[in-house]
């Protein structure tokens, strides 16, 4: 019990020490603006069809619950506020978030696993490049770029996906759908999404970046590191999640 | 290039108990030694990859381990390195792997870094295979490459890690003449890390043996091949038994067969 604790305590270290190095090599990466934009274009574009099906999903879903939840109490014209709030502020970032760690984070993870598998990161090294700047941070920066922007996709699709089923299948007024929304969501709301997807895309990131680093460099261990990679981006996601929301509602 | 009386070890166990060796500028130095006596673990003292416990090694003229990041990053410009695999970066094609180390440490216009790239891929042959990626590559052609990439800095000292490992005779010959002639024509100093006794026998000026630890013998190849000592002559023959014994170390045969219940 106790070796585990500090067990895990050791690793909060080691991964606040790695961030702190990843900050150091960030200034340079962001000098060169190509190695970044390619990174958003891998974890960004890349993931951007399954985030728009899955957005698509869940506002439908959301359409559908929120409906029958509201009409118990006749209040199905507040269908479009409750969607979009859910959205905006929980489930866009949480659910891309979770999207985001399985689809681009593996990735990563893989990816600079493979490369220390395969000495490419110590054959860097030899050549004097810094593999902190030339390939961790950039696709650190990616990740954290990227992350939000996949949200506010999310989002958007979510709504219209609420949309659609609210106001086609159920019959919800479109004209008190929208005008609901526009007078109940306020910008805290959009911010308060905001900072959770960049939170999210942070933790997702630097996880997958520091978990393919730290590989055990052998097939089975680019393996495990990218199952722990989604599971921890996961668990620390929905706990991060708790924390911001209790933050933002000044509990 | 000089490493003196170096000592390392990782935890408990002892990899270096003393370790000397220098390397003449302009010559083609073999480091042999069976496999697990830190042959590599040597060229990550060497490059500053790993620190020695005591002793030191010395790199034109600079303490390796003394160094500063920056210190060691401009002492590494100066060395090119042939990993055991190539270490090819795998999501860009042949030239762009050439190209790689230039485009990283320095700026040049790009009509003469091209020309400068294909001079290098002409050199081991391959400048035919630019758009090539990795993944298509044979492993000798990986590794001549991965030579091109290791010399378009114009290194002083080049370090080959195990350089023919699981190549057939052709690229063997191939990748052994590449050493010889690039040590000539670019008065580069080689260091070859290597098992294989006939290769090194071709192309190497001086020889050091590694085992236990220790160098157990030195010189030429013919001096090599000369000695009587029995763990070097273990090696060179490659005898199944002797000094490095062919069974790892058990308790009685017989009376492990012979006992009860689980026999591991």
């Amino acid at each position: 019990m106790i070796g585990s604790l500090s067990g895990s305590l050791g690793r909060i270290g080691q991964v606040a020490l790695f961030q702190l190095q990843l900050l150091k090599a960030c200034g340079p990466a962001l000098l060169r603006p190509r190695l970044v934009v390619h990174q958003v274009y891998n974890c960004g574009a890349r993931s951007l069809v399954i985030i728009m099906l899955c957005g698509l999903f869940v506002g439908m879903v959301l359409g559908l619950q929120g409906y029958d939840l509201l009409a118990r109490f006749g209040s199905e014209s507040a269908l479009g506020v409750a969607a979009t709030l859910g959205l905006l502020k929980e489930l866009g970032p949480v659910v891309t978030a979770l999207l985001f760690a399985g689809r681009a984070g593996t990735a990563l993870t893989s990816e600079i696993g493979l490369m220390r598998a395969t000495d490419q990161l110590t054959a860097m090294q030899m050549m004097a490049v810094d593999p902190m700047r030339r390939v961790v941070a950039p696709r650190f920066l990616g990740g954290v770029i990227a992350m939000p922007l996949l949200a506010a996709v999310f989002n958007v699709i979510g709504i219209f996906g609420a949309q659609l089923v609210g106001v086609t299948l159920m019959g919800v007024d479109k004209g008190t759908f929208w005008s609901q929304m526009q007078n109940s969501v306020e910008l805290r709301d959009v911010n308060e999404g905001v900072v959770k997807s960049l939170a999210f895309g942070v933790i997702c990131s630097l996880l997958a970046v520091y978990e393919g680093f730290n590989t055990t460099p052998t097939a089975e261990g680019v393996g495990l590191a990218t199952t722990r990679t989604v599971v921890v981006s996961s668990v620390m996601t929905l706990l991060v999640d708790y924390m911001l929301t209790a933050a933002f509602l000044k509990v | 290039m000089d490493v003196r009386n170096v000592h390392y070890g990782v935890g408990s166990r002892t990899i270096f108990d003393g370790v000397d060796i220098a390397v003449a500028r302009g010559s083609v130095t073999a480091v042999m030694g069976p496999s697990g006596t830190g042959k590599t673990t040597l060229l990550r003292l060497i490059t500053g990859q790993s620190t020695p416990n005591e002793g030191r090694v010395t790199v034109f003229g600079q303490n390796v381990a003394s160094l500063s990041r920056e210190a060691l990053y401009a002492l590494r410009r100066r060395m090119g390195m042939l990993f055991q695999n190539g270490a090819l970066l795998t999501d860009i094609d042949v030239f762009e792997n050439v190209a790689f180390p230039v485009r990283e440490n320095a700026r040049l216009p790009e009509p003469l870094l091209q020309r400068l790239v294909l001079m290098k891929l002409q050199a081991v042959g391959l400048r035919g295979a630019t758009r090539l990626m990795p993944q298509e590559l044979s492993g000798g052609m990986a590794r001549r490459v991965a030579l091109a990439r290791a010399i378009v800095m114009d290194p002083e000292i080049l370090i080959y890690d195990e350089p023919f490992v699981g190549l057939d005779p052709i690229s063997m010959g191939v990748i052994c003449r590449l050493i010889r002639q690039l040590n000539d024509a670019l008065g580069i100093t080689s260091i070859v890390v290597t098992h294989d006794v006939k290769e090194v026998g071709l192309i190497a000026d001086h020889s050091y043996l590694l085992a236990g630890g220790k160098v157990v013998a030195q010189g030429s190849a013919a001096e090599l091949e000369a000695t009587q000592d029995p763990a070097v002559r273990q090696f060179m023959d490659g005898a199944a038994d002797g000094p490095v014994p062919f069974h790892y170390p058990a308790g009685n045969y017989r009376e492990q067969l012979l006992a009860r219940g689980d026999l591991r």
